[in-house]
């Protein structure tokens, strides 16, 4: 059971990878002087749209939660837009705290708000495919021992260590070099970004490493 | 022995501060300068026979100098658009009249007395002259006042008293205006004006200088681009120009022209300030206009960089008179262009003579230098010119070899000149070594007592009787003190350990050695209670919380960032990203607690996020026992949070947001720093003329919140105390004509408020004195202990009255948020989650570090604010001024720390808490410093070392001197705690 779902996990993620890898350079064909450093945000808002969209369409496949009931279509239409939902109050969310953190409050509002949205898509909506609109699932998820199963366990390594790259991205900001990935916010963006693909990396190896050690709840 | 934690930890820092002042000592090099004390005997000329016969100097080139020193002259108030919109006289001189024009460049620390003295004596003070600034000394080097004052000349001064101080008796006439009411941009400069007419009409003076300090207080005030600098300009252009007129009426019937100098002694940031070496600050004006310098129409001149230094051998050449012995500038050749070659080739050589002698008393090879080879090229090329010239030869022939010569003497100045800059940055390696040594060896006590200090009971063994520590220490003792002979008798060192006398050097070497002893022995100890250790595995790392990992990281973090020079300028991003990552820690912490009633002991976090391994852990868990950490607080009943209902309950919830927000708008009051400090920012918008109202109104709702938030644990007498005190503040503030009285319209009538700022004084003291007397109160009738906590709180609003008297106005906003924090945290955090000591400790250290940089401070001397050493003080008076100008800049810090005191004993169960405080104080604070003095030992070749590190490692020390001070009162208050 737990080999299986390692499995399942692995492959998953490098399809996730990949993905991202692919939002790299596809664009390139399709559009005019394309590059990261240089279109950012056309490229923070295709990587962030072929994230949801991977993630959506493998949580589907792979139906990692067994939902036991079968629910009625007004039931999911609702749970959806609760999701949508959701997901917007998470990007608010994140752009207070990047305000807060020292974001420009009037200027560059849009770059702050795209930040918001690529981390939302790394964290908020693998939490959102799994758990659904549950508070405090959530919370247990980030609280320690509150796992379930391997799942929620990669959940939580892929959302801290984008946390923790994009935390880390910011620290070259101060730095008086003048590179153009100095500016705001690209050097976050990358953070989050290179952070969410450590965890997926990481969050299976590790996951196999200690399946001797670990014991979830429910299996 | 048993010494108590806090004790311990107060002693090693204390041992710190030694070290660290040893350390600076050693590191902030003596200024090259000439050493003896012979009559400088002027150089003949360089010739083959006997034949030439001048030997002595050359006559003077004019027969008046005039200095006109405008301070923080920028460059382009003068070059730039504004000197053409506001300096119309100026730029017609400059651009089309006998003038010569330069940028000279100001070598950083860019404050006004090394300038001076730079301007003066053309040598390069020292950086520690920074430190000196506040107090002249006489200045005893050798400089062209003193030689012009030698040599009869009658010099008059008008303007910044630092003059006068510098040179006492040397003028026959002067007039000093204090530079330290920074407010006032009229008054200082009409002082210098008002003698102006008097001094043109009449014949006896040889040299007049005058120093306008108008234009720098308006740069400390509003900065560069502010309103009022324009009409400033415009007075010196007309001051300059009545000067010039009336020195040309004059020039008719004299022999020689006259010279007027306009120059600057520093520029200005962008931010207003100075001291540091970005371009805006280190580029000043210099204009030189004489008739001498006829110009030929059409001939348009680019202003030249110079360097500053270079001003006082053109001055002494200038005067005829010789050039200061410990020069390093080159003689402004310009100048001397329209005189006879021989005259000029003369003046060169006396130039690079006086270079070349002080590179010889300097530097041991001096032989080898490139220079010194030069000008020996020069001298024979200027000795064979020199017999050419006598024996009347060929004209032609003559005038190629002239041009040679004095090519090859303008090169053989420029590389002495360098060489004697690059020689000026010379460390005392071995007063550093000594001084690392011992703040090092504290350092490591203090973290091999951390096991014990933070146990329980808080007390440290101190073997004082065992037999092998005499031995050894007596071992250490002689070899140090041979080490210290040998290093001493070596040749060519000018150590300041070696010039100190035996007994004081010896009593180095003796603590030295006895810290090295302590610290073995307690390896020893550690080591033998690591046999037993190793039967008990240790301890998973499950125990360390995100708090605990949280401050781990971000301290470690912090001293790391220590090693670039941008996270050193930009240091308060550090300190502000982590009290905003730490909330949203405890953010967190608080939702799972309130949300899940997770009890899994997340306030477990009893390492202060220091080198705490798990050898230690196990250690502690073999020794406590059962008991465990005490210091973790285990919460008795877990669903603390959970009992918390209503109103309270959300308070909780929104305690770790109302935090944030409040960081986020004091980050937006001040900016500071270096990349962003050009931004606009509240502090600006509020200080600016226009918006006084403004400013009045924030204070008066300030000063009333800091009311609201104080009072509350004050006792009667100290509340009544309290209000008129922020009352006398208030009308203190309207009298300097920072704000207004809503009756007033606009403040004419500008004093210096002496009286309210006494007024206020004297209830600071007043409060000061009834905390006192309630703390001695509480002692003698035992455990009483409300008067106990009364009297802690009324000295922790006594310093807040202090502070809220020395911060300007704009900043008591960063006073109020920084009660209203601590008034939150207490209440909603740290209370309800329990937070044990040692977090809370790290805590309040963080957010005095983040309130130090909200108020307006960063890592560059210039953002000091020297006024409020000045509050309330008549004249200068050394001690008051520094003590005050210090509390200022710290208050943050310090206010911080006085609130850990009184958190701490307000908690009815502290028992040993503030001991364990106390220590991990001590210890957040010496780890940086000690890193840091490490990190700047390598880096002492760096590009930066003068404009970054430098000022940083005066702020560490000082920051180490205030932490040993808080340590003390820790200390201190501890004992009465066991007392009574
Ligand atoms: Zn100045
Ligand atoms: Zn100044």
């Amino acid at each position: 059971m737990k080999d299986t779902d390692i499995k399942k996990l692995l492959y998953t993620h490098l399809l996730c990878i990949f993905s991202i890898i692919l939002s790299v350079f596809i664009p390139s064909f399709f559009l005019e002087n394309f590059s990261i450093l240089e279109t950012h945000l056309t490229w923070l808002y295709i990587c962030s749209v072929s994230a949801t969209a991977v993630n959506l369409v493998l949580y589907l496949v792979v139906k990692p939660n067994v939902s036991s009931k079968r629910s009625s279509l007004s039931y999911k239409v609702t749970r959806f837009l609760k999701c949508c939902l959701y997901f917007l109050t998470s990007c608010f969310f994140f752009h207070v705290i990047f305000v807060l953190y020292g974001a420009p409050l009037i200027e560059l509002v849009l770059e702050t708000f795209s930040l918001a949205v690529i981390l939302s898509t790394f964290t908020t909506v693998p939490c959102l495919c799994l758990l659904g609109p549950n508070f405090k699932a959530w919370l247990r998820i980030f609280s320690r021992n509150g796992v379930t199963s391997v799942w929620e366990n990669s959940l939580q390594i892929t959302t801290i260590s984008s946390f923790v790259g994009i935390w880390l991205g910011a620290f070259p900001i101060p730095l008086d070099w003048g590179r153009p990935w100095q500016e705001w916010p690209i050097s976050c963006t990358l953070g989050a970004t290179f952070g969410y693909v450590a965890g997926l990396v990481i969050s299976p190896l590790w996951i196999y490493w200690n399946r001797k050690k670990l014991t979830y709840k429910n299996n | 022995m048993r010494l108590g934690s806090g004790t311990f930890a107060a002693g090693c820092v204390v041992i710190e501060v030694l070290g660290v002042a040893l350390f600076l000592r050693g590191f902030f090099p003596a200024p090259v300068f000439s050493g003896t004390e012979r009559q400088a005997e002027s150089p003949p000329e360089p010739s083959a026979g006997a034949s030439s016969n001048w030997t002595e100097l050359p006559p003077p080139l004019f027969s008046k100098v005039v200095i006109m020193l405008i301070d923080a002259l920028r460059d382009d108030f003068v070059f730039g658009s504004k000197g053409v919109k506001f300096m119309p006289y100026t730029t017609y001189l400059v651009e089309k009249g006998s003038s010569l024009s330069f940028v000279a460049e100001a070598k950083p620390p860019t404050v006004t007395m090394p300038r001076i003295k730079a301007l003066l004596t053309g040598s390069l003070p020292g950086f520690i002259d920074v430190v000196r600034n506040l107090n002249s000394p006489t200045l005893l080097e050798d400089n062209v006042i003193t030689r012009a004052k030698a040599a009869g000349k009658r010099i008059i001064f008008y303007g910044d008293e630092t003059w006068v101080k510098l040179f006492p008796k040397h003028f026959v006439e002067y007039d000093g205006t204090t530079s330290f009411f920074v407010s006032d941009y009229t008054e200082v400069d009409n002082n210098v004006t008002r003698h102006l007419d008097k001094v043109l009409k009449r014949q006896d003076w040889d040299v007049l200088i005058l120093h306008y300090l108008g234009l720098d207080h308006i740069g400390h005030i509003s900065g560069p681009s502010s309103p009022l600098i324009g009409p400033k300009l415009s007075e010196m252009d007309s001051i300059l120009m009545k000067i010039h007129t009336s020195l040309l009426s004059e020039e008719r019937g004299a022999l020689l022209p006259s010279l007027l100098a306009l120059c600057g002694d520093h520029g200005m940031s962008e931010a207003g300030g100075h001291g540091a070496s970005s371009m805006e600050e280190v580029n000043t004006a210099l204009v030189l206009i004489s008739s001498a310098f006829e110009r030929k129409p059409g001939d348009v001149r680019h202003p030249t960089h110079v360097q500053q230094t270079d001003l006082a051998a053109t001055l002494s050449v200038g005067l005829g008179l010789p050039i200061p012995k410990s020069n390093t500038g080159s003689l402004l050749f310009r100048v001397v262009e329209g005189r006879p070659v021989r005259e000029q080739l003369r003046l060169l050589h006396l130039n690079t003579v006086q270079l070349s002698k002080l590179l010889q008393e300097n530097v041991p090879s001096y032989k080898k230098e490139p220079g010194f080879e030069q000008f020996k090229v020069a001298e024979r090329l200027h000795r064979s010119w020199v017999r050419l010239y006598l024996e009347g030869s060929n004209s032609e022939a003559l005038a190629n070899l002239g041009a040679k010569v004095r090519r090859q003497y303008l090169d053989a100045l420029r590389m002495l000149r360098l060489s004697l800059t690059r020689r000026a940055a010379q460390y005392d390696v071995y007063s550093m070594a000594v001084g690392t040594v011992l703040v090092l060896e504290a350092l490591a006590l203090l973290l091999l007592g951390v096991p014990q200090a933070l146990s329980s009971r808080a007390e440290l063994d101190v073997p004082l009787l065992s037999p092998v520590l005499p031995l050894l220490f007596g071992l250490l003792l002689l070899a140090l003190a041979a080490l210290h002979v040998v290093v001493c008798t070596a040749v060519d060192s000018s150590c300041y350990l070696c010039g100190l006398p035996w007994l004081a050097a010896g009593g180095v070497m003796a603590l030295t050695a006895a810290l090295l002893c302590a610290g073995v022995s307690a390896l020893t100890r550690i080591f033998a209670g690591g046999q037993c250790l190793t039967q008990t595995p240790p301890q998973s790392t499950s125990r360390w919380s995100e708090l605990g990992l949280l401050s781990f990281l971000g301290t470690v973090g912090h001293v790391l960032s220590l090693g670039a020079s941008s996270f050193i300028e930009e240091e308060h991003q550090t300190w502000y990203f982590l009290i905003n990552t730490l909330c949203l820690a405890l953010c967190h912490q608080i939702y799972r607690h309130c949300f899940l009633g997770d009890d899994c002991a997340p306030q477990r976090c009893p390492h202060t996020g220091e080198e705490f391994d798990g050898v230690a852990v196990a250690r502690q868990g073999k020794r406590a026992g059962p008991e465990g950490w005490e210091l973790s607080h285990a919460p008795k009943d877990p669903s603390s949070l959970e009992a918390l209902r209503g109103p309270e309950r959300w308070m909780v919830l929104a305690s770790p947001w109302l935090v944030l927000a409040c960081c986020r708008l004091l980050r937006s009051l001040n900016q500071t720093g270096v990349q962003w400090a050009h931004r606009p920012d509240l502090g600006h918008w509020l200080t600016s003329s226009d918006h006084k109202a403004e400013l009045s109104v924030l204070a008066a709702l300030s000063l009333t919140m800091i009311f609201v938030l104080v009072q509350k644990r004050c006792s009667l007498t100290s509340k009544v105390a309290v209000a008129f005190g922020l009352l006398g503040i208030y009308c203190y503030r309207a009298a300097i004509g920072n704000v207004l009285f809503p009756w007033q319209q606009d403040n004419k009538d500008i004093s210096k408020g002496i009286t309210e700022a006494r007024f206020v004084y004297v209830f600071v003291l007043g409060i000061l004195f009834t905390g006192t007397k309630d703390l001695l109160k509480s002692q003698i009738i035992a455990a009483d202990f409300t008067a106990r906590t009364v009297g802690l709180w009324e000295i922790h609003s006594g310093l807040v009255l202090l502070a809220a008297l020395l911060l300007r106005p704009h900043n008591l906003p960063v006073l109020v948020l920084s009660l209203a924090v601590q008034t939150v945290m207490t209440q909603f955090i740290w209370r309800p989650l329990r937070h044990g000591a040692a977090a809370v400790t790290v805590m309040h250290y963080w957010f005095g570090q983040a309130f130090f940089y909200f108020q307006g401070n960063s890592n560059s001397i210039a953002t000091v604010d020297i006024s409020a050493g000045f509050v309330g003080l008549d004249a200068y008076m050394e001690i008051p001024a520094v003590f005050l100008t210090a509390f200022a800049t710290y208050s943050g810090p310090v206010l911080w720390a006085s609130h850990l005191v009184n958190f701490l004993t307000s908690e009815a169960s502290s028992g040993s808490a503030l001991r364990r405080a106390c220590f991990c104080y001590a210890l957040v604070c010496s780890v940086p410093v000690s890193v840091y003095i490490v990190m700047v030992t390598s880096l002492r070749y760096h590009l930066f070392i003068w404009s970054v590190f430098s000022p940083k490692l005066l702020y560490e020390g000082m920051h180490l001197l205030i932490t040993a001070a808080v340590c003390i009162f820790f200390t201190a208050m501890d004992q009465t705690n066991t007392k009574s």
